[in-house]
């Protein structure tokens, strides 16, 4: 029994440090407003809460120390009523110790969610977030209708804005959940609820659907890249621009496959007769970090696997196998790339 | 000890029962080894002059028929490629109702593929191309499912989207009265 506690003691910290070796999901980031103002509560409660039960713990072990000084068949004899000048006062002094400890607790709880509920109301920018199985499907609203983007997969945020997401869901309950920035909040179908996010730290961070949605719910993350408001503005102005048409005779050829074929059913590619809404939006395909909704690094070997069979790489994912010939694939590659 | 054995044994047999109720379909997610076999214009047809028969049933209709993965598929792919546009909820609008038992080029699954993919007269586009074989399969294993075809136990009892109307395992069976069509 014995070599185990020290074994468990250097076992604990190291089992921590797990939570945080991935600097971009991180529970105990800070990057944000409201994962900062959660955390600090965390601290307090951790601390009011460790101390009464540290002291608990000593009442007990005193008792035990107690009770074995004390000679046997206390009730019989009837001393079990003599009172102890001591005692009552330890006891007044724990019942005061509950109350101050717990009015802490509520009144640190109650400023939290206050300041929280102040957060909401200041919101400078609204994007629409729709989970689907298993991607994001992400709309910037704006009231210039030239001006609402849609994207997918990749949300961008600019540091210290208040952005007001708005949650959805086409099929089942899906939940965002960016560690590094803030809780998890559910998307229900047919509901819409909403998270303010004030994002803190510049960074790159990793958001992960945290409500089980299906064969495939591990592979739905996302990517959230927090920049300067002018950077923000830059990639906004960017990814409204459309697709550029593609300028190599191989490139061509992936371009009437993608927009003519069978790609375009589901797939939408701005500046193009691509035009379908229900898969991810390509318009800036190669300009994103991670390809199928975070499961593969976009490079160019992963986007050949990714076209040929998605099934091998992700299966169930609504995407199907296509089988298309090694010449249509090089072609099919080649225009997706052009999509920066 | 008797007893012990005779509990454990009955656990074990109803385990035994319950495992094979798990192998009720084959739940394909490539279309590969199903294969994008039959060349343009060469799909099955029944619709001849005089009354030649039917020809056999293709051979991939059992990997969709009464197949609930198919089916559940093929009734997110209705949605998303707008036959509802035209055919409604299987009521019928700009196109013919399927929820009925009349049908005008066969009510039998790969007759119903044929249509998708292939197109009919006065509107009905071709989706070979635009959507993949297997695709085309979990629509037609759908769409039967529309006339309440396919047995109750493949149809979902909750629609894939909000909707009022009665759920699958309810639409009453309406056989196909064509005299070529039902088979099977």
């Amino acid at each position: 029994m014995k070599p185990r506690v020290p074994a468990i003691a250097t076992l604990l910290p190291l089992l921590l440090g797990a939570c945080q070796y991935q600097h971009y999901q991180s529970d105990f980031g800070r990057a944000g407003v409201e994962d900062n103002q959660f955390l600090t509560l965390f601290t307090i409660f951790l601390i009011v809460c460790g101390v009464m039960y540290l002291l608990v713990i000593g009442f007990l072990f005193a008792a035990i120390a107690r009770s074995r000084r004390l000679e046997a068949n206390t009730v019989e004899t009837g001393r079990h009523h003599r009172s102890d000048p001591l005692m009552s006062t330890t006891l007044i002094g724990w019942g005061a110790l509950i109350g101050v400890g717990l009015a802490g607790l509520a009144i640190a709880s109650f400023f939290t969610d206050r300041s929280m509920a102040k957060a909401a109301t200041g919101e400078k920018l609204s994007v629409t977030l729709t989970g689907n199985q298993w991607w994001w499907d992400i709309v910037y609203n704006s009231a210039d209708a030239s001006k609402t983007l849609r994207t997918a997969n990749e949300l961008h945020l600019p540091v210290g804005v208040p952005t007001r997401i708005i949650l959805n869901s086409n099929d089942v309950i899906h939940s965002f959940w960016v560690p590094s920035l803030a809780g998890k909040e559910d998307l229900i179908p047919g509901r819409e609820n909403d998270i303010t996010i004030v994002p803190k730290k510049k960074g790159i961070y990793r958001g992960q659907c945290a409500e089980y949605c299906g064969a495939q719910h591990a592979h739905m993350a996302l990517v959230v890249v927090v920049d300067s408001y002018p950077d923000f503005l830059k990639w906004w102005h960017h990814q409204l621009e459309p697709a550029p048409m593609p300028t190599t005779p191989l490139a061509m050829a992936g371009y009437k496959y993608v927009t003519g074929g069978p790609c375009s059913a589901c797939h939408n590619i701005a500046g193009t007769a691509a035009g379908g809404q229900v898969a991810p939006d390509l318009t800036h395909l190669a300009g994103r970090k991670s390809l199928a909704a975070g499961t593969l690094p976009m490079t160019e070997g992963n986007l050949y696997g990714w076209v040929e069979d998605p099934q091998s790489l992700k299966p169930g994912v609504k995407m199907p196998t296509i089988g298309m010939e090694p010449d249509k694939l090089h072609a099919v590659v080649a225009y997706l790339e052009t999509l920066k | 000890m008797s007893s012990l054995f005779r509990a454990s044994f009955l656990v074990a047999v109803t385990s035994a029962l319950a495992l094979a109720g798990c192998d009720r379909e084959e739940h394909h997610s490539r279309a590969k080894p199903i294969g994008e076999t039959v060349p343009a214009g060469e799909s099955p047809d029944t619709i001849f002059p005089g009354t030649s028969s039917a020809p056999p049933l293709d051979p991939r209709a059992v990997l969709y028929d009464n197949n609930a993965n198919a089916i559940a598929q093929g009734q997110q792919l209705y949605l998303q490629m707008n036959c509802v546009g035209c055919h409604s909820h299987g009521g019928g609008g700009m196109g013919p109702p399927l929820m009925d038992d009349q049908w005008r080029y066969g009510g039998r699954i790969d007759q119903i593929a044929t249509t998708i993919a292939e197109g009919r007269p006065n509107g009905m586009p071709s989706w070979r191309g635009k959507l993949t074989e297997d695709q085309i399969w979990d629509l037609a294993a759908y769409v039967r499912s529309l006339s309440g075809l396919p047995s109750k136990d493949a149809v979902s009892s909750r629609a894939e989207s909000m909707s009022a109307g009665t759920p699958q395992s309810l639409t009453p069976h309406a056989e196909p009265k064509n005299s070529d069509a039902p088979q099977q």
